[in-house]
């Protein structure tokens, strides 16, 4: 007896990353759930779980939750499943990295990716990194960057001039604030 | 232009909505202008001809797009406006290594980079008119004087900035000192400068000329959604439109400039944004398409009669291409600035803008204002960084103050833009390829400009000084500049091409030098100065 593959159904899910929000995370409010999965359509959760160890190496901010490197995860594996060629350049990219990369502790993952540093596949995965790692909500909550602020009439009234452990700047090189 | 999904609160501000009736110049009609680029030069210039009643016809490359359509998510902006075409580059600069795939910064959209730049607006100095005379016979650099002086460009300046509102200038006030530039001023102060206030800004402090004001929101260079900042995208070009005798043609390359047995131009050879080639007969072709694409075109246009390329009888086109010394440096304090709130640029300090040999290199620097929101900083402002040390850098984002260097590099003749043959864009035609090499005046100002900056933040107790390498290059210059002598350049004193009476060069390209200054200001005035002469050559029949 054959069983029919369903292709579509293959391709829709290969893999899965799972994790936790963290207590106060700004998606926390929200999320039905603290747990979350990402589907992978065109990588293995193996092969997912090592390209997140992999771009938590590259920026590490120890604080700030997987979830948010997911969205970098979530962003190749979408890339991959319309681009073969990179497909295959994480697939090899990952398998050079080595099984027990995504549980091996920082120094060894940094390690392991100085010796490919010069490669496509890392250079590749580290702009694609910084390109959505800090672009996410997660992110602009975390440093505290409060992004576009047009919506809100700008920052004109709320704070662009509030510092205030350095004097203040005399008139003649500064100028009226609208308004004021 | 539409104006459809513009906020209703800021409704008195916005460029007109009304529609227009815009002029329908024939493609077989010889008596037009065809300008090429709608950015500084080329949107200036379509304003001040039609207004003279001059029919125009401008080729831009790009979309229209309009504050309502400007988008607030740094990655879609960029991708909305930069151009993207590729190019390809070699030489000894940073960007070779950091940024292979984009040399240059700039935009491919209606107002060009004027949508794109942060309005900075300083002149060009006296005596950066005269750098031949004043720096002497410099090894290895191509410096000649601008076939226009000072005193002459003075009221073409005036004039520009009263154009375009510039602060701190006519009796117009300066923009109010935010966070950022609290820091940079303390800093500055500190260590002894003594001209440093909130800069000479084409950004309006409060609603005038059909502009808004500035609300303090950062998100300058992805198009400013009030209108606050001068482009020709809302100010010129709907102006030409009005006067009835402007055909703006969006998405729309040119790709060949074409000549006949007399050596004069005819007509301009372009691609729409079906691909379909067109070609729009002219009497006159000014071409204004950034210090890249210029160069790239007349090297294009190249013919039996010109077989180096139009107006290149030189050699001179593409040569002694000029971007600016650039860098930034970022540094972290023990508590917030939170510097992208505010004007992104509203900051100068002019003390270094002088030249003092005894510096160890010749010409001057800007210090300038600068903030990057968060997902630009790690890829354009710290580019090349990653791991422990990079990342606890942007960990002390809210606490962190910027400025950027703004100097005067040396034009040398190896510094060009070619074709690359081995590389076709999407009409076949080879792309542009840019070649640069520093040199050691560049190398000696860009150190003594850090030293200064990492001193001015160390003074007022930075923890943390960060320097980046060269960024990608916004400011392109003198790739088919003005000279006295046709041997030493492209063009005269109006930018009119030495070898071609009817094809004027109208963008940053025409520099004889570049300056300390942003361009922007300079390409404006230059163009104001450009219209007055071919208004005056046509009515006189001599063109």
């Amino acid at each position: 007896m054959t069983i029919p593959l369903d292709r579509r159904g293959f391709l829709q899910k290969t893999g899965i990353l799972t994790g936790v929000l963290a207590v106060g995370s700004p998606l926390a409010l929200l999320a039905p759930s603290r747990t979350w999965a990402v589907d992978l359509t065109s990588l293995s959760s193996a092969e997912g779980a090592t390209l997140l160890a992999a771009a938590r190496t590259i920026a590490p901010h120890d604080k700030l939750e997987d979830a948010a490197y997911a969205y970098v995860i979530r962003a190749l594996d979408s890339a991959a499943a319309k681009d073969e060629m990179l497909r295959k350049q994480l697939q090899e990219g990952v398998a050079s990295l080595g099984a027990r990369f995504a549980g091996a502790p920082e120094s060894s993952r940094v390690e392991a990716l100085r010796k490919v540093e010069s490669t496509a596949f890392f250079q590749n995965l580290r702009v694609q990194t910084l390109q959505v790692l800090y672009s996410t909500p997660l992110a602009y909550a975390y440093f505290g960057y409060e992004g576009e602020a047009f919506s809100k009439g700008g920052y004109l009234q709320r704070g662009f001039n509030d510092l205030r452990w350095l004097p203040e700047v005399p008139e003649a090189d500064s100028g009226p604030v609208p308004g004021a | 232009m539409t104006c459809a999904g513009y906020p209703k609160f800021l409704k008195p501000i916005a460029a007109p909505c009304r529609e227009l009736e815009l002029a329908r110049i024939e493609q077989t009609d010889d008596g037009a202008v065809v300008i090429i680029g709608s950015g500084a030069g080329g949107g200036t210039l379509a304003h001040e001809l039609t207004r003279r009643g001059i029919k125009v016809v401008l080729l831009e490359a790009g979309k229209r797009q309009s504050l309502a359509s400007f988008s607030q998510n740094p990655g879609e902006a960029f991708g909305q406006l930069t151009w993207l075409d590729p190019r390809t580059q070699s030489g000894t600069w940073d960007p070779v290594k950091t940024s292979p795939t984009l040399p240059v910064w700039i935009a491919k959209t209606v107002g060009g980079t004027t949508v794109h730049w942060t309005g900075a607006t300083p002149r060009i100095r006296p005596w950066e008119f005269r750098t031949r005379s004043t720096y002497g016979n410099v090894p290895g650099a191509s410096l000649i004087d601008w076939p226009v002086d000072y005193e002459e460009m003075k009221s073409f300046y005036q004039l520009a900035e009263r154009r375009m509102l510039v602060t701190r200038r006519n009796g117009n006030p300066g923009l109010p000192a935010s966070n950022n530039f609290k820091v940079m001023y303390a800093g500055a102060k500190k260590i002894g400068y003594k001209k440093v206030h909130t800069g000479y800004m084409a950004i309006n402090t409060r609603p005038a000329d059909g502009r808004g004001f500035c609300i303090q929101q950062g998100f300058c260079v992805q198009g400013c959604k009030t209108g606050a900042k001068w482009s020709t995208l809302y100010t010129e070009i709907p102006r030409a439109e009005a006067t009835g005798n402007l055909d703006l043609r969006t998405q729309c390359m040119a790709t060949r400039i074409e000549h006949g047995p007399d050596g004069k131009v005819t007509g301009v050879v372009y691609r729409d944004s079906a691909g379909q080639e067109l070609r729009q007969r002219a009497r006159i072709v000014c071409v204004a398409g950034n210090s890249i694409e210029t160069p790239r075109l007349l090297l294009l246009s190249e013919s039996a009669k010109f077989p180096h390329g139009l107006a290149n009888n030189s050699g001179q086109v593409g040569r002694n291409y000029c971007h600016h010394i650039n860098g930034f440096i970022w540094a972290t304090f023990d508590k917030p600035v939170e510097f992208w709130r505010g004007t992104v640029l509203a900051g100068l300090v002019e003390d270094e803008t002088v030249n003092e040999p005894k510096r160890g290199f010749f010409g001057g620097y800007h210090f300038e204002l600068i903030a990057l929101d968060l997902p630009t900083l790690p890829l354009v402002g710290m580019p090349y960084g990653w791991g422990r040390d990079f990342a606890s850098f942007i960990d002390d984002y809210r606490n962190m103050a910027g400025l950027f260097i703004n100097g005067e590099d040396l034009p040398q003749p190896t510094n060009r833009i070619t074709l690359d043959e081995k590389v076709k864009d999407a009409n076949g035609l080879p792309i542009a390829h840019v070649h640069v090499d520093e040199h050691a005046n560049d190398t000696a100002m860009r150190q003594h400009a850090r030293v200064q900056g990492k001193k001015m933040y160390e003074s007022i107790g930075a923890k943390r000084v960060v320097l980046s390498p060269t960024t990608p290059a916004t400011h392109n210059m003198c790739t088919a500049r003005m000279s006295a002598r046709p041997e030493d350049g492209v063009a005269n004193a109006h930018g009119q091409t030495h070898d071609i009476p009817n094809l004027f060069i109208s963008d940053g390209s025409a520099f004889s030098s570049p300056g300390s200054a942003n361009p922007t200001l300079t390409i404006v005035a230059l163009a104001l100065r450009q219209a007055e002469y071919i208004s005056k050559q046509m009515t006189a029949r001599a063109l």
